[in-house]
């Protein structure tokens, strides 16, 4: 025993055995359903059917009488866990609310009308009842296209500057550029558009391809980001692999750098059509709307979904049409909505197809 | 200092016999060093690099001072020193990828087969072809396969060669550095998927392929096991009958084992630059080194 220098440790510092007390692994379930039915029994009397409130009300005495037993039996570290967890996973919920509820409102009103007529008609010669919007699904297309063309390449070149390239003053007041074109209000870049092809083929002038200029305005600046971030995490050793096998520096940039960065540069250009696809404003100045269909982006009025669902519910009509009209609108933002979730879906097949072969 | 480990059975066999002179670990890496077959290629000139007044600079900041150097052809130099004296930069200067770094340039020369390779109007590009490079941590390309990174420096320069003439350059790369058994079955598979040592000897099959006058490599064996580097090392063996060879390396065993002359860089002090304080046949600088600074090095009395 005189060969012992520490003393014994105590037996609160370090206790003799690592097991613990521990609550009934689906106590917590129990636990929730009856914190409802409490509440129901306490709020509806007095409140009514008032579920946010009876939600509230449940929520805090599920928290109280688990931290209760849980601080009892558990000790205090697993109680303030099961408080945090239950924090965490309640500001989780509320955050999805939203977003469910949303997705079942455009559902329910948009399917009466997303039916063959939607999408194979457009609004010509349709008073009321009737009438689809084939010319505003195509020119939406057709405009977010010549977007895309248009900003992609600015956007990646631009990104491609700013890492392998700039340095000092200029490519700091680019990435200032860069920054402060993030935050256009994207009215500003319709007036822009539209001020621009006024210069260029008169005043008055509506075309596709001025709502394009406006939206690769609000693009250009989303990809050089998404783009930048990217090719910045290209490991520098790839680079100089190329370089001490004699490749030039351009050649490196174009056959290592962007393929290894493909992946992600093509979510980030994902990101930045989804952003765009569904702006109104700018269209509503450049671009115009009408009822026919018209696929040449180079003259006249097109009509895009933002803009079919705006005029159709704001200006419903008279009768029986005021309905259908409701109804067109809904159905054309399910339509945008759905657009979208094909095209998040097909960004994530894209990547894990491109995506560099050893880190699948 | 991470492949003190790999010393191999002969050497621990060898520490036991020695009669123990305390404070002298030199001595038996001296043995190593003396037992190594001794090739003077200090005549030839093929493929000789001369290394004349060199300074390497990072914007203001002196980074290895005075650099004079001949480099042997057909023969390996180790480079060795504490950390921080430049081994690496100076490495890097043999084929500009040094200047790779914003701010960074040298001033004095650097000559292969006759030619400075800092004369004004030489394409860094093409000095890189005649010199290539192995990395300290392996670093093949994720997007291409076996075959299609040890092709990488003739595909990448946008060389057009036939299929057959790419296959045999793959097969004979691969077999050049000691990898061709273990990946033959499985050539399109991604080269990031081999273990570190045979990523690195990828790397230097990729390196080969290009048939490069001379092979720089800072310190190749740093990040693999005492088998990858063994491997390494016996294939470092072999390519010096056909290349020059100049390695950075931290483990003094490891010099002395596959280098036949080897150059000592020393630093002051922080912020000092470094310099080479002696270059010598790799025997002499382990048992009978000319400098107290060197001396002081290789038998463990500081850094």
């Amino acid at each position: 025993m005189s060969t012992m220098t520490s003393p014994p440790p105590s037996t609160e510092a370090r206790p003799a055995s690592i097991t613990q007390g521990q609550l009934p692994a689906r106590l917590p379930l129990y636990l929730g359903i009856g914190a409802l039915v409490v509440s129901a029994i306490i709020t509806l009397p007095v409140f009514g059917t008032n579920w946010a409130l009876l939600v509230l009300i449940a929520l805090a005495l599920y928290m109280v009488v688990l931290n209760v037993l849980s601080r009892r039996t558990e000790g205090a570290r697993r109680a303030t866990d099961r408080m945090v967890t239950t924090l965490v996973s309640g500001a989780f919920a509320l955050a999805m609310l939203p977003l469910i509820s949303v997705m079942y409102t455009v559902f329910d009103l948009g399917l009466p009308r997303f039916d063959g007529q939607f999408f194979t008609e457009t609004m010509r010669n349709v008073v009321g009842v009737g009438g689809g919007a084939a010319h505003a699904l195509v020119g939406t297309l057709i405009i977010t296209l010549f977007a895309t063309l248009i900003s992609v390449p600015i956007g990646i070149l631009t990104a491609v500057y700013l890492v392998e390239y700039g340095k000092g003053p200029l490519a700091k007041a680019v990435t200032l550029l860069v920054d402060v074109m993030t935050g256009i209000p994207s009215i500003v870049a319709g007036l822009f558009a539209a001020g621009l092809f006024a210069q260029l083929a008169g005043p008055g002038t509506k075309n596709g391809l001025a709502g394009a200029v406006a939206l690769s305005v609000l693009m250009v600046p989303i990809v050089v980001r998404a783009a930048e971030e990217m090719i910045r995490l290209v490991p520098n050793e790839l680079r100089e692999a190329a370089y001490g096998l004699g490749v030039p520096k351009w050649r490196t940039i174009t056959k290592v750098v962007l393929p290894t960065a493909i992946a992600g540069i093509l979510t980030g250009v994902t990101l930045a059509i989804a952003r765009v696809i569904g702006e109104t404003a700018p269209l509503l100045i450049a671009v115009g709307t009408t009822d026919s269909m018209n696929l040449n982006p180079f003259s006249d009025r097109m009509a895009t979904l933002p803009i079919f669902a705006y005029y159709s519910y704001q200006q419903p009509g008279f009768g029986d049409g005021i309905q259908a009209s409701y109804d067109r609108s809904w159905a054309a933002s399910l339509t945008l909505m759905l657009v979208v979730m094909i095209l998040f879906g097909l960004a994530r097949v894209l990547a894990n197809v491109l995506k560099p072969k050893g880190l699948k | 200092m991470d492949n003190q480990l790999d010393s191999a059975p002969e050497l621990v066999a060898e520490e036991v016999q020695a009669p123990a002179e305390v404070g002298d670990a030199s001595s038996d890496i001296a043995a190593i060093a003396a037992s190594r077959e001794k090739v003077d290629r200090s005549e030839e000139t093929v493929n000789r690099i001369e290394v004349r007044d060199l300074n390497i600079y990072y914007g203001d900041f002196l980074a290895v001072q005075d650099v004079d150097m001949t480099i042997y052809p057909r023969s390996v130099t180790a480079l060795i020193g504490p950390s921080g004296c430049g081994k690496s930069t100076f490495l890097r200067s043999l084929n500009r990828m040094h200047e790779v770094i914003d701010g960074a340039y040298v001033t004095g020369h650097v000559t292969l087969n006759g030619e400075d390779l800092y004369a004004p109007g030489v394409d860094p590009v093409l000095v890189r072809r005649k010199v290539g490079m192995v990395f300290q941590r392996p670093n093949p390309f994720p997007t291409m396969s076996i075959y299609e990174n040890v092709l990488a420096g003739m595909r990448l320069n946008n060389k057009r060669i036939s299929k057959s003439d790419a296959d045999d350059i793959v097969e004979s790369s691969l077999k050049g550095a000691n990898l061709w058994n273990e990946v033959s079955d499985r050539l399109d598979k991604p080269g990031s998927g081999l273990s570190g040592g045979q990523q690195q000897r990828l790397c230097i099959a990729r390196a080969i392929a290009l048939e490069p006058d001379v092979l720089l490599m800072d310190e190749p064996c740093s990040a693999l096991d005492p088998i990858s580097t063994l491997a390494i090392e016996d294939l470092i063996n072999v390519l010096k009958e056909q290349y020059t060879i100049v390695i950075v390396t931290h483990n003094m065993q490891q010099a002395a084992r596959v280098s036949d002359r080897t150059g000592f860089f020393n630093i002051e002090g922080t912020g000092k630059p470094g310099k080479l304080v002696e270059i010598n046949d790799t025997v002499t600088v382990f048992s009978n080194p000319e400098q107290k600074a060197t001396e002081d090095y290789v038998t463990g009395r500081f850094g």
